[in-house]
């Protein structure tokens, strides 16, 4: 006998989490455009306010709209339920101030956004959380670089800019060894491209603002919980396994072992820090997850095409992608990303840095602009921009040059893409 | 709270609140392969409204120890050693699906110690299917799969969690996943070898409640039929267009029928 069967991906991205409004028949996700919601009694506040029952009270916390693109994103990942952010850097905030209390550790890539490597290098090392990195690669480097007070490995699943494919498998086993969670920054894969819950990770987060939304029009992020780590089993998470003072002395894992984390997210994070997500924004990032599945794709074969183009261009030093045979992640990226290395890659152009702007102002498809993922494609000059802050050794240690250029492909005509690098690359070699 | 059940530990989520003896005592009891906080919100709104809240990991689930009991029999008369250990004299139960087997036994054979009993998403009997069976049994990735889409009305993955930025489908893998092997197995081979059930519902003596599922795919709602006629008290509500998943799929709706059936506390 077959057994029964889920609902494809195609499906889950176009109804997850939403079924037609009770109120009005609406298909479509409506907007819930409201800060709060009216109690039936003071008896149904309190019990809401406590967790008795379900539902939403203020819209910091939870709203209707966003719960859908929360849960749809859940569904999409296969973890246990989601939080939606203000952006995918509140989502990592969320994330670390969940897990970490002054003192702790975080072990991480040295190949991250440079928003993200801002935030562990400077930003939280002055609230007393210190952060080691290593080479994506170097597993053993991942293994030495932890302590007794670590208590989180954190990578992207495609480094930025080199385009790293963390091993997620191989890094989730060294985590899982010593009771730790690993969280990765799915942002350049989506769920179309990996499910790293699959691959061994505990949590994820993407910035929503890139390809899940894909329009550019709306900053978010989501950060998802797979609902396995044991944080009882571990010992180590004081803030999900013991009273919380600041809940009515709420033992988050005792309350449910696999909702313990977005419990206390959501209950302390959204509370008291306050980064949530408008329901405007996840209506907004629900119209591009409705289209993700054929998207994707079509990201995919352009940015195949656009990196066999450049990869024979004679203005071209290199072109850093790991679907190409000298990339050093070449098999990984074929073993766990299988349908793509998604559609956002270097290259280094011949001539340096005055090469390099010549090429970026040159270009009239492409936009200059701080962002990936957009349905439009995109170009940036990392080592001045993203990654500006970065010491020399860093940029190095992240594979970045004065000639690195990354590109953003989007779903244009790609001979037009080509035309428009093919036209600027030979202007910046003048 | 920890409790001491014939020198195992055994786990009863307890809201918070210390036991008082002064109070009257509601006893959750989960189903095949889950554990206590599958009625979350319903315990914990007893538990701050007045009751005393046990709501029990069975052994070898949740944070009991094992191995867990092979037969539906040896579960209710576990009940009352937990009891016991607690040193509470009677309780209300309240059993969902494997649970409600559990509970309806334990009130035929233990009078004495149930007050009223609950019974949501049940059947008798509790036939499971030979694919569910021997899945479990060769603990494939397949009997978790067919735990949770059975477990839910079929337009669930479709539709909206009533826990806001949760899914449930998901949620429900993630606790069967926590599972040693074989425990789900020997939930659903107890479930499937329960014969007693008419039996135990003609010697209840205390008001029943039945709550089902309109949609329930796992225990149909012509199941509770011979139960219902043969229960001497019992009321039954049913909730649409719920699944078998009745706490997550229903939650509000769930509690106020055990809030009416129940009733204030002392």
């Amino acid at each position: 006998m077959a057994g029964p069967k889920y609902p494809g991906f195609d499906t889950l991205a176009l109804h997850a989490g939403q079924s037609p409004d009770p109120a009005t028949g609406a298909r479509a996700v409506p907007i819930y455009q409201t800060t709060s919601y009216v109690f039936r009694d003071t008896e149904h506040a309190a019990s809401l306010f406590n967790m008795e029952r379900a539902g939403h009270v203020y819209s910091r916390i939870s709203n209707p709209t966003v719960a859908v693109l929360e849960e749809r994103m859940a569904a999409l990942e296969g973890g246990v339920g989601a939080i939606a952010t203000a952006s995918g850097q509140a989502a990592l905030h969320l994330a670390l101030a969940t897990l970490m209390d002054a003192g702790s550790h975080i072990v991480a890539s040295g190949s991250l956004y440079g928003g993200s490597h801002n935030l562990l290098a400077y930003t939280l090392k002055r609230f007393g959380i210190a952060t080691t990195f290593v080479s994506p690669r170097d597993l053993d480097a991942w293994k030495r670089a932890i302590r007794p007070e670590t208590r989180l490995l954190f990578g992207e699943t495609l480094g930025n800019p080199g385009l790293d494919v963390l091993d997620i498998p191989a890094v989730a086993e060294i985590a899982h060894a010593v009771k730790l969670p690993l969280l990765v920054d799915a942002t350049f894969t989506t769920p179309y491209l990996m499910k790293p819950f699959a691959l061994g990770a505990d949590l994820l987060y993407h910035s929503a603002t890139k390809f899940l939304g894909g329009h550019g029009v709306a900053i978010g992020g989501v950060l998802v919980d797979s609902g396995r780590f044991d944080w009882d089993a571990s010992g180590k998470f004081a803030t999900l396994t013991e009273a919380y003072a600041g809940f009515h002395n709420m033992d988050f894992a005792e309350e449910s072992a696999t909702r313990a984390f977005l419990l206390r997210a959501r209950r302390e994070g959204l509370r008291d820090f306050g980064a949530c997500m408008a329901p405007m924004t996840a209506f907004q990032i629900l119209q591009g997850v409705e289209t993700l599945h054929l998207r994707m794709p079509r990201h995919v074969e352009s940015t195949r095409t656009i990196v066999k183009f450049l990869a024979a261009h004679r203005a071209v030093q290199r072109v850093i992608y790991p679907e190409l045979p000298e990339h050093p992640d070449h098999d990984l990226c074929k073993k766990l990303l299988p349908k793509g290395a998604g559609a956002v890659f270097s290259f280094e152009i011949k001539g340096g840095r005055p090469a390099g702007k010549a090429f970026i102002e040159s270009l009239r498809v492409f936009s200059h602009l701080a962002n990936v993922g957009d349905a439009k494609s995109l170009v940036i000059h990392p080592a001045t921009t993203t990654h500006y802050r970065m010491s020399d050794e860093d940029l190095k240690k992240a594979g970045i040059t004065a000639g690195t250029v990354r590109l953003s492909i989007g779903l244009e005509d790609p001979q037009d893409l080509i035309d428009d690098l093919d036209r600027s690359l030979k202007l910046s070699q003048k | 709270m920890k409790l001491d059940v014939g020198g195992k530990e055994v786990f009863a989520y307890a809201a918070n609140h210390e036991l008082d003896p002064a109070k009257r005592t509601v006893l959750f009891i989960h189903g095949a392969g889950l554990d206590h906080s599958w009625f979350g919100l319903q315990s914990r709104y007893f538990g701050y409204h007045g009751w005393n809240v046990l709501a029990v990991d069975l052994p070898g689930h949740g944070r009991s120890a094992g191995p867990p009991l092979d037969a539906i029999g040896a579960m209710a008369d576990w009940l009352v050693k937990v009891l016991d250990a607690a040193k509470v004299e009677r309780a209300c139960l309240v059993g969902h699906s494997m649970g409600t087997l559990v509970a309806l036994d334990c009130a035929g054979r233990h009078p004495a110690r149930v007050e009223r009993v609950a019974l949501i998403a049940t059947a008798n009997p509790m036939r499971v299917g030979e694919a569910f069976l021997d899945a479990a049994k060769r603990n494939a990735y397949d009997a978790f799969d067919m735990h949770t889409i059975w477990g839910h009305a079929a337009q669930q993955p479709l539709g909206r969690d009533q826990t806001p930025g949760m899914w449930s489908y998901g949620d429900a893998q993630a606790r069967l996943e926590r599972l040693a092997p074989g425990v789900l197995y020997n939930d659903l081979k107890a479930c499937n070898d329960y014969a007693d059930g008419l039996e135990s519902a003609a010697k209840v003596r205390c008001p029943a409640l039945l709550i089902l599922g309109e949609r329930d795919l796992m225990t149909p709602l012509k199941g509770a039929k011979a139960l219902k006629e043969k229960l001497h008290d019992v009321k039954s509500v049913v909730l649409g267009p719920s699944g078998h998943s009745l706490m997550a799929e229903a939650p509000d709706a769930t509690l106020d029928a055990l809030v009416e059936f129940f009733g204030s506390a002392p």
